[in-house]
């Protein structure tokens, strides 16, 4: 069997000489294995967001604003999609100040398909195109989660202006300031150039150098912060990011009052279980590599969840005196969204206690402190997600103590697994927490007052009591 | 003639219709509708949030017929929608003037 060559000698000449110039060519491939897996969990973080959470979002409103959900959420997602693309995936993850990165790769300039990224593990590289659309779906579904705290009744156009302006300003110096760091490689050389070092002068150069790599990185992950998939930078950023949209936008008309019941619980049941689903591409994709890190993750992501729903239900079952539908599927998301910083770091058991107590954390804050205060958080992204991330962030610097059974972490200098200090880690974890509950918090604030200044927020009222399908989009979700 | 009303509970229909049947009422409308009476509602529960939830899903059917057929409309239904819980539901009998059939443009009795 023969296969024709469509080019020239030439040409092939010609193509070795272009990709000779980029540096690339002479180094070993990426890491198939890990590159197909990082492929897979990119897509399955997409199928989180459409159609999973705009399902479990759409089921949850009146039918009158089914639609206005399902576009706020595919809008965000297009459009995060394409400034991580011009801009985002720069100012995120390349070197700069502490809180942002630069513009060097602005455009993806110099990125290339024989690009490749740093994982965990020294010399185990994936491209950098994957590693880019595997960090773009967190970019697109974060802001998502922020639409649901004040759906059915704000307008779309203020939607349309809010999210670029919230993922340039508070997702991307976020990602920066937990995720961006210099990676095993970098670390790896310059720990081997110091221990090459010959004299007095060419060790304290070589220890310049390692301190400077060890300095190339954002101010949370600097702070010792671990999260290993986004507790803070996507839940804790997006819940309190909710929280002060609810809280300024105002509550729906007739909260409190008219009924507001889900539309379609089954919607809800679908969405709820294809973000269980998608979640495993989100946690396990973390691990960069289809290792024995990623398998934990996804142990983690399977037990959690499960515990986490469990929870909810029974103490709703105890409380209220029966186990709700929604009530298993929030806790379930509750569960998930606990697990994310601590999937890659907890053991199971500690996961699967993690995810009975946010069953429970979450279920008092969406019910008892919700009515007690009585903001409008209509889907309960804060009370799910900012709590729940809450409680996972300090919950992971619990759980990854290998005495609990727990990984540990990682000293890239030493090369070995560092000794756990519970204050010291919790005070880190502390750290994450805070600035991202800081920054996102008066950052949105600032952000939501500019957005109501051009455009206005909220709906007039006869569009909210019609409807924002109708309204807004001039369609109906149901037409029977 | 007569048009006999009467709001049931959902899962008796077949029933009624059956009964209707049984004693020569050939056709009924049916209607699905929402209210309350003695029953009055319940409470539904979405995480936090309580909703007293007062009209109730009932089904509404509607039978023309001679008014010396009403009493017998009246037992069959009655026989076959009770349950003797609160909320079984409740028979009117209204006065029909006239009625048409489209089809053939027969009118009054022998249009039913």
């Amino acid at each position: 069997m023969t296969f024709k060559r469509p080019y020239s000698a030439g040409l092939a000449a010609l193509a070795v000489g272009l990709f000779a110039a980029t540096a690339a060519y002479a180094e070993p491939t990426v890491n198939k294995g890990d590159n197909a897996w990082m492929l897979t969990s990119t897509v399955l973080v997409l199928l989180m967001t459409i159609p999973g959470l705009a399902l479990f979002y759409g089921g949850l409103v009146r039918s009158k604003n089914m639609l206005s959900v399902l576009m706020q959420v595919f809008y965000t997602v297009c459009i995060v999609t394409v400034i991580w693309a011009l801009y985002g995936y720069s100012l995120a993850f390349t070197g700069g100040s502490d809180f942002i990165g630069g513009f060097s790769k602005a455009f993806l300039m110099g990125v290339t398909p024989d690009s490749k990224a740093a994982t965990f593990s020294v010399d185990a590289n994936i491209s950098e195109l994957v590693y880019i659309c595997f960090q773009m779906t967190f970019a697109a579904i974060t802001p998502c989660l922020i639409v649901g705290s004040f759906a059915e009744r704000a307008k779309f156009s203020a939607i349309a202006l809010f999210i670029p302006l919230w993922v340039t300003l508070i997702y991307f110096p976020i990602a920066h300031m937990v995720w961006y760091w210099a990676g095993p490689d970098a670390i790896s050389d310059a720990v081997k150039a110091l221990a090459a070092a010959g004299d007095a002068a060419a060790k304290t150069a070589a220890q310049a150098k390692l301190d400077e790599v060890n300095a190339d990185a954002g101010w949370i992950f600097k702070k010792g912060a671990i999260d290993f998939a986004g507790g803070t930078v996507v839940h804790i950023n997006s819940g309190i990011a909710g929280l002060v949209g609810a809280l300024l936008i105002g509550k729906r008309t007739g909260y409190g009052k008219d009924l507001m019941a889900p539309h379609s619980l089954t919607m809800t049941m679908i969405g709820a279980s294809l973000l269980w689903v998608g979640w495993f591409g989100f946690n396990a994709g973390s691990n960069l590599e289809a290792s024995g890190g990623a398998a934990l993750a996804m142990t983690n992501s399977f037990v959690a969840t499960a515990a986490a729903a469990l929870s909810w239900m029974f103490a709703e079952w105890i409380i209220k005196g029966h186990p709700s539908v929604l009530g298993a599927l929030s806790g379930a998301v509750a569960g998930l969204v606990a697990v994310t910083p601590a999937a890659g770091y907890s053991g199971p058991m500690g996961a699967i206690v993690l995810g009975l107590v946010v069953g429970v954390v979450c279920l008092f804050f969406c019910t008892v402190v919700k009515n007690a205060i009585g903001y409008d958080d209509a889907l309960d992204v804060f009370g799910v997600h900012c709590v729940g991330g809450i409680v996972g962030a300090l919950g992971t610097g619990i759980l990854v103590n290998p005495a609990l059974g727990g990984t540990g972490i990682m000293d890239y200098t030493a090369g070995k697994i560092a000794d756990y200090d519970f204050t010291a880690q919790m005070i880190s974890q502390a750290w994450g927490v805070g600035t991202t509950l800081v920054w996102s918090g008066i950052g949105s604030a600032i952000l939501y007052k500019v957005v109501d200044v051009i455009v206005g927020l909220r709906a007039n009222i006869e569009t909210e009591r019609e409807g924002l399908d109708i309204t807004e989009h001039t369609e109906r979700a149901y037409n029977m | 003639m007569k048009i006999v009303m009467a709001i049931i509970k959902p899962f008796k229909l077949e029933e009624v219709r059956d009964a209707l049947t049984a004693i020569g009422v050939h056709g009924l409308t049916v209607t699905e509708v929402k209210g309350y009476g003695r029953q009055k509602g319940h409470t539904e529960i979405y995480r936090g949030a309580e909703y007293a939830v007062s009209f109730l899903p009932k089904i509404k059917i509607e039978v023309a017929i001679a008014a010396d057929q009403v009493d017998k409309t009246i037992d069959a239904i009655t026989s076959a929608a009770k349950t003797g819980q609160i909320g079984d539901g409740k028979i009117f009998v209204i006065n029909l003037d006239h009625a048409v059939r489209i089809r053939t443009g027969e009118s009054d009795a022998a249009a039913l």
